[in-house]
């Protein structure tokens, strides 16, 4: 692939696509380009409509005007296959790969080499050898059966199969929501050397500061309209965010001065099947405790033994003034007055096909449920949290994730829990949402809930937080007020460099 | 924050159209196809389908059909299955003939009889809760187990003790009864369908049924005692199982244990055409009593415009796959 070629006209463009849906206007008339050796990051909140503009140009969607083109051809792909034909290819946020093949079947999936009917092994090898070449990691056997891998080395079989078909547009849609830090790090040199080669590369991120650090250039979208675009070096994020909602978001972490009152929450010692080994923790009303530490290193396991669905090998764990002994389930910790929301909503946390106001009222229900009274109540809450939907009676799954997310914190504050666990709560939703969520949580607080929250967003936690205790490898370490630490700090707890120094 | 100032789509990708396509198909979808098929055979045979007494035969097959399929559906909602259900009618219809015929009163026999039925549920929730197997598996296993039991208790041969009032329950109205339109069991039908349909709806077991059915682990998650609830669901199922092999005895009057084979596909297929999804989280009992009496309609209709048998069994195994095509594509979106 030669670069001067291809000097001064875009790998792909796409001219004023539009989309609708019925009366809704996904994309109206959206304008997009990327050149060979480029990445640009396609940004906007959820619902803006970068996941309609991908799914056109991964041919999952037909645009009802406007054009594309590849290089010098016109581009109008009528299902996925032929825009992975053309060498346009799509990382998605879920990985869709079969866990229970090797690297190299995944890799040459549906295009496997032949030999007459048989399949020619060793040609297999060859290739899926060579595209982890080309990707640097040569280390990754072929023959290794996918599950076994980490989740980071299995996205790159993903990004190894768009590159051993030849792929000249790539397309990452929130690659790293699932990796840890050292991961992103690696992906992002992956990144990096595949523009080198000439890839066409779209980055889909709600992360600014990883829009910041990889791409060249950026557009973005709202309501489905390119509303900016520009170089990434020369727009400051504060621009960026208020062109994403359209409006400036002054202080995103909003924090109250609030006081810290009586314990509400006394974990001691406490050690699950595996994760976590040994976790000691005081929770005060009025307080968000936030706990950091590396994906893995047993946070999300710590909430689920203290909230009872993991069982628990040792340990205690008192809520306000119940004895903290016996077992714990999660219908006796709801009755206690402590809630949580799981890190993903969607397998855990929510009923798709079930109404909001379902989702909302069921750690709650009478044991005659009142259709009006639970609607009623149901219509206070997506008022008071500012959740966009049609009625309370629509299916939870028909929201976008910002407004699932409220809904799923709408059920904590119907049940009027003291104790609020939060793993992750502000995953895989937008600024705007995010801003809300923060927001919330800090009035929460000041009303005197307390609230443990995990995440893996080091500014959300410095943020949102009064202390901060490091996780690593199942091991909780003290509490420290979010004034005296910093990010490196925390880094240093967290990757367990602290005990080697 | 205010939102007014985004029109971005409520769904996302604004399928609203699509689902309220959807919704409008799922939820008239089975009435349209009962008035389809039942205008097809009353054109086909005027004379003979449209008889009142005719129209009465199909409405006590339905009977029952429907009160074992009301279980059916709950299960059904709550993401598992029962194959076992069949058997399980004949099980309580074969235990109720034999006590009658032993001499025992009417209601005691009949009581029993409904018990071993629950016995059964029993068995089939504290496995799938207790052991975590799966409810296919496990009543796939009853489904050949009760059915022995049966044949055991019958002896392999068809019981036929007197007629007591058991009989009366779901039989064609003598003359003096015209009064009251349809038999008791009819009745009892049509009460048991508002009765289900209430709890299913208004009581926190109902909801429950539906949000472990949608998401375990959230259900679970949420506080829901999601085995407690299982267990209830499928002792529920053996209750209505237990009273519809006391109709299927007081129709048929005898005890023979394999009169009700294949009943367990009928039912599934009857609850899948109401538009209860085989997934779970979705349905309700209303559509299983019009997919109930699609079933039945199709099955007398075939019989009056004298389809042969090996026919008849085709078309209704056609209609089973159909249903399941129908459950794949009304639920594909969710």
């Amino acid at each position: 692939m030669n670069p001067e070629s291809n000097a001064g006209k875009p790998r792909l463009r796409m001219v004023g696509v539009t989309k609708r849906f019925g009366a809704t206007v996904a994309l109206a008339g959206v304008d997009f380009s990327v050149n060979a050796g480029e990445v640009v990051a396609l940004v906007g909140e959820n619902g803006a409509g970068k996941s309609t503009l991908m799914k056109i140009l991964a041919g999952a969607y037909q645009p009802d005007e406007g054009n594309m083109w590849l290089g010098d051809e016109p581009y109008a792909p009528r299902h996925p296959l032929e825009a992975r034909r053309r060498g346009v290819a799509m990382i998605y946020q879920e990985l869709a790969l079969a866990p229970h093949l090797t690297v190299m079947e995944n890799i040459l999936l549906g295009m496997e080499p032949t030999r007459g009917p048989l399949i020619n092994w060793q040609e297999m090898r060859a290739i899926a050898s060579d595209a982890m070449t080309q990707l640097g990691r040569p280390d990754i056997p072929p023959n290794a059966i996918l599950s076994t891998l980490p989740i980071a080395q299995q996205q790159l079989v993903e990004i190894a199969r768009a590159v051993a078909v030849g792929c000249r547009v790539l397309v990452l849609d929130e690659p790293t929501s699932s990796l840890a830090q050292a991961d992103i790090k690696h992906l992002f040199d992956l990144v990096r050397r595949l523009k080198a080669r000439g890839l066409a590369i779209i980055y889909i991120s709600h992360f600014l500061d990883e829009v910041r650090e990889i791409s060249d250039r950026l557009t973005v979208l709202r309501d489905g309209r390119s509303v900016g675009e520009g170089l990434t070096a020369q727009t400051p994020t504060a621009r960026i965010i208020s062109m994403m909602v359209g409006r400036d978001v002054n202080d995103l972490y909003p924090r109250s001065l609030r006081t810290a009152g009586e314990a509400i929450l006394e974990v001691t010692n406490l050690a699950g099947r595996s994760k976590p080994r040994d976790a000691s923790l005081t929770l005060h009303k009025g307080e968000i405790l936030g706990i950091a530490g590396l994906v893995g290193a047993g946070r999300t396991e710590l909430l689920r033994c203290i909230f009872g669905l993991d069982a628990v090998r040792g340990g205690k764990v008192k809520v306000s003034h119940f004895a903290g002994d016996g077992p714990s389930s999660p219908p006796r910790r709801w009755k206690q007055g402590m809630g949580m929301i799981s890190e993903d909503r969607k397998i855990e946390g929510l009923a798709l096909n079930l109404s909001i106001a379902d989702n909302m009222t069921l750690t709650k229900m009478p044991v005659l449920v009142n259709v009006h009274r639970q609607t009623a109540e149901a219509r206070e809450w997506i008022k008071r949290l500012g959740v966009r939907c049609r009625s309370v009676k629509q299916p939870i799954g028909d929201l976008s994730g910002g407004n699932q997310q409220k809904v799923a914190i709408a059920r904590l504050l119907h049940h009027d829990v003291d104790v609020l666990l939060l793993d992750e709560p502000t995953r895989g939703i937008d600024v705007g949402s995010k801003a809300q969520i923060y927001h919330l949580i800090d009035e929460l607080a000041r009303g005197g809930k307390a609230v443990l929250m995990v995440s893996s967003y080091l500014p959300e936690l410095l943020g949102v937080c009064d202390r901060i205790a490091v996780m690593c490898k199942g091991v909780l370490g003290p509490a420290v007020p979010v004034s005296q630490t910093n990010e490196h700090q925390i880094m240093l707890q967290a990757t367990g460099a602290m005990e080697a120094a | 924050m205010s939102a007014s100032d985004s029109i971005a789509p409520v769904s996302g990708e604004g399928s609203s159209r699509w689902r309220r396509g959807y919704a409008l198909l799922n939820q008239l979808g089975p009435v349209v196809g009962l008035i389809v098929v039942f205008a097809l055979f009353a054109i086909l045979r005027p004379k003979t389908f449209l008889r009142p007494d005719n129209l009465q035969i199909i409405l006590l097959q339905t009977t029952v059909f429907v009160t074992a399929a009301l279980g059916a559906t709950v299960i059904i909602i709550s993401g598992g299955i029962d194959l076992s259900v069949g058997s399980n009618i004949a099980l309580c219809a074969v235990v109720i003939a034999r006590l009658v015929q032993m001499g025992i009163p009417p209601l005691p026999a009949a009581l029993i009889g409904i018990s071993s039925s629950v016995a059964c549920g029993f068995i089939i929730g504290v496995l799938v809760t207790g052991l975590e197997l799966s409810p296919f598996i496990v009543t796939l296993g009853m489904w050949g187990a009760i059915r022995g039991l049966a044949k055991l208790l019958s002896d392999s041969t068809e019981v036929a003790p007197p007629l007591t009032w058991l009989n009366n329950i779901l039989r064609q109205l003598p003359d003096d009864q015209k009064w009251m339109i349809f038999p008791v069991g009819v009745w009892l039908m049509f009460l048991l369908t508002l009765f289900v349909s209430g709890i299913l709806h208004y009581t926190r077991f109902g909801r429950h049924v539906f949000a472990i059915g949608s998401n375990e682990q959230t259900a679970r998650l949420c506080g829901v005692r999601v085995r407690w609830t299982k267990l209830l669901i499928y002792l529920f199922a053996g209750l209505f199982a237990g009273l519809a092999g006391l109709m299927h005895f007081s129709h048929t009057t005898i005890g023979d244990a394999t009169s009700t084979n294949g009943y367990e596909l009928n039912i599934i297929a009857a609850v899948v055409i109401g538009g209860t999804s085989l997934v779970g989280g979705q349905g309700g009992v209303k559509g299983t009593l019009t997919g109930s009496l699609i079933m039945s309609v199709v099955a007398n209709g075939c019989t009056k415009v004298d389809m042969p048998n090996p026919y008849q069994e085709i078309v209704t195994g056609g209609i089973i796959v159909l249903a399941v095509v129908l459950d794949r594509f009304r639920h594909r979106k969710t």
